[in-house]
């Protein structure tokens, strides 16, 4: 197995230029996550309509697999309602660690499926699932700080 | 090439040296591993896994107390190895040997025995910017218990300690100056006689973190000139949880007890409770006894094998992974400083060092991604972490190549 397994183009597109990088304006909701173990940190922004993630924007300072994760959820959950992102959330955990549903095709996964490739390389999992994190405490609006230590 | 039966020009046989190291001899995701993490902790050799054993198969006992034989036998292999740290530390007499668990408890104990009772509000601790958290974060809790100040000594762009500030730090509200020999960070070697010195003039109760220099360096507590000095037993090929404290017995004698319990005391009362001298008033509860075994062995091994030479031949390993690192686009190398000790370490432009070290992992190659535990380090070459290759007597010249190899790759990956 050779690290191209995990750093796959979409990634290293990702990481390159994450998109979304930002913080938004009016943003209703935010929280701060960090990975104390490594040094990441990540801030994700949201702006609500009712029950829609209108608008989400995060900044990152970390790895690329933190990165190119952030980016590539900002893609998938702007325009979802609350509650399709917060089963996202889970759908992604269980990806990367290798207990992802089989009845869940690749096709539905978009963009998520190239995180599979994580689960070979477990100390890499909590990279890729901060940005994730982040977002459900953004979502529950908990004020605390988010570490993947917990 | 080099790292073949021959020797690598320094009358090192490095082939004979890693036949002794059982974990050396495995592959990595199909690679030959390439061990370059140890300024984390070093593998052991077989001699050391086999005196550890042997002590649990035939000696094991508690010690310092039961009349039996093998009491006798175990408090004899303890004493052993007491005496084997205080001849390897050149320390006066081999009471001032204090087994911990390592460094970090080593100067939790100074820090609280010494520490707690000798500082008073207005007095200053002086340390480095190079510490690792284990020589900050026990100063700092106990320097907010006590109403002292922490002062710390800038380090040069180079990696250096600025020497001329910190003269100018130690004053005569200086009580402890607390400094590494080898920084884990970076791998400068610190002028610690001079310092000590220094803090010395102002009447200054000097502790050296030796954690990185035991492996390297030839340690002569006395000739420093220090009032105590730390290491861990698993960085010089000993077992993890065993490590010692050398204090002079004139500091040890007017200290208090770090912790409470068995074999610490003279006798005791409800009312009263006699402490034991040192080293044993340091030494509640039953020790690491395995552990001081194993370390005792190591230091043998190592005093065998012959510390310069081991210094000489990591010293060509670093001089060869300095230059072919630093001659790669956009590698940048944190720690330049003129006297070093088997430390390399660099950042990528571009490529976060955990990603470095993935990529390496994939190529067999161990390194340390990430602050080090030196945080405050990291903030001063504002850089949020570094990869750090750092290498041991075992280590072959030509196990560079594996090292430049992860490296282009992860350029080229992340360009």
């Amino acid at each position: 197995m050779d690290a191209t397994d995990l750093y796959q183009e979409v990634i290293l597109d990702h990481t390159k230029s994450p998109r979304n990088f930002e913080r938004v304006e009016g943003a209703d909701r935010d929280a701060h996550g960090d990975n104390p173990l490594c040094g990441d940190t990540l801030t994700v922004y949201v702006r609500t309509n009712g029950d829609t993630i209108e608008e989400i924007g995060f900044q990152a300072e970390g790895c690329a697999i933190s990165k190119a994760s952030g980016s590539v959820m900002t893609e998938t959950v702007e325009g979802k309602s609350i509650e399709e992102a917060r089963a996202l959330v889970e759908v992604f955990r269980d990806l990367v660690r290798g207990e992802r549903d089989q009845d869940l095709g690749v096709a539905e996964l978009g963009d998520l499926a190239v995180f599979e490739g994580v689960k070979k390389f477990p100390t890499r999992v909590k990279c890729a699932t901060l940005a994730w994190h982040t977002l459900l405490a953004a979502l529950e609006d908990r004020d605390e700080v988010v570490t993947t230590e917990a | 090439m080099t790292g073949g039966g021959v020797l690598e020009g320094t009358g090192f046989d490095v082939k004979r040296i890693r036949e002794q190291f059982p974990a050396l001899d495995q592959s990595v995701h199909g690679r030959p591993l390439v061990y370059f993490d140890n300024a984390a902790t070093t593998h052991k050799p077989q001699r050391v896994i086999d005196a550890v054993s042997r002590h649990d198969s035939t000696d094991n006992a508690n010690v310092h107390r039961g009349v039996h034989t093998l009491s006798q036998r175990a408090t004899d292999a303890y004493e052993r190895a007491r005496q084997r740290v205080a001849s390897f530390l050149n320390t006066e007499r081999a009471s001032e040997v204090v087994f911990t668990r390592g460094t970090t408890e080593a100067i939790n104990l100074v820090a609280n025995a010494y520490g707690g009772t000798a500082l008073e509000r207005g007095d200053e601790i002086l340390i480095t910017g190079m510490e690792h958290h284990s020589n900050i974060v026990p100063w700092q809790q106990v320097a907010k218990r006590t109403g002292a100040t922490l002062q710390v000594a800038p380090v040069a762009d180079d990696g250096s300690l600025d020497l001329g500030a910190f003269e100018d730090l130690v004053t005569e509200d200086t009580r402890i100056a607390a400094f590494s020999h080898v920084s884990n960070a970076l791998g400068t070697v610190n002028p610690v006689k001079e310092l000590t010195r220094l803090a010395k003039e102002e009447d200054a109760a000097v502790l050296v973190d030796g954690a990185q220099a035991v492996p390297h360096l030839e340690v002569d507590v006395q000739a420093i000139g220090c009032d105590f000095y730390a290491f861990s037993g698993h960085k010089v090929y000993g077992p993890t949880g065993i490590g010692a404290l050398y204090g002079r017995y004139g500091r040890l004698e007017r200290m208090d007890p770090y912790q409470g319990g068995g074999e610490m005391i003279r006798s005791v009362a409800f009312d009263e409770t006699r402490f034991a001298d040192p080293p044993q008033r340091f030494e509640a509860g039953t020790p690491n006894i395995t552990g001081s075994v194993g370390l005792g062995e190591a230091l043998t091994f190592l005093g065998e094998v012959g510390q310069r030479k081991v210094k000489a031949h990591e010293d060509r390993v670093l001089d060869v992974a300095t230059d072919r690192l630093s001659g790669l686009d956009g590698v940048r190398l944190i720690g330049t400083a003129p006297e070093k000790a088997s430390v390399v370490s660099f950042v990528l432009e571009g490529v976060h060092p955990h990603d470095v070290g993935t990529i390496l992992d994939r190529k067999g190659v161990a390194i340390r991604a990430g602050h080090h535990c030196a945080q405050p380090l990291m903030e001063r070459f504002d850089v949020p972490a570094t990869c750090r290759a750092s290498f041991a007597m075992y280590n072959r010249v030509s196990e560079v190549d594996a090292l430049v190899e992860g490296i282009t790759e992860a350029v080229n990956l992340f360009a």
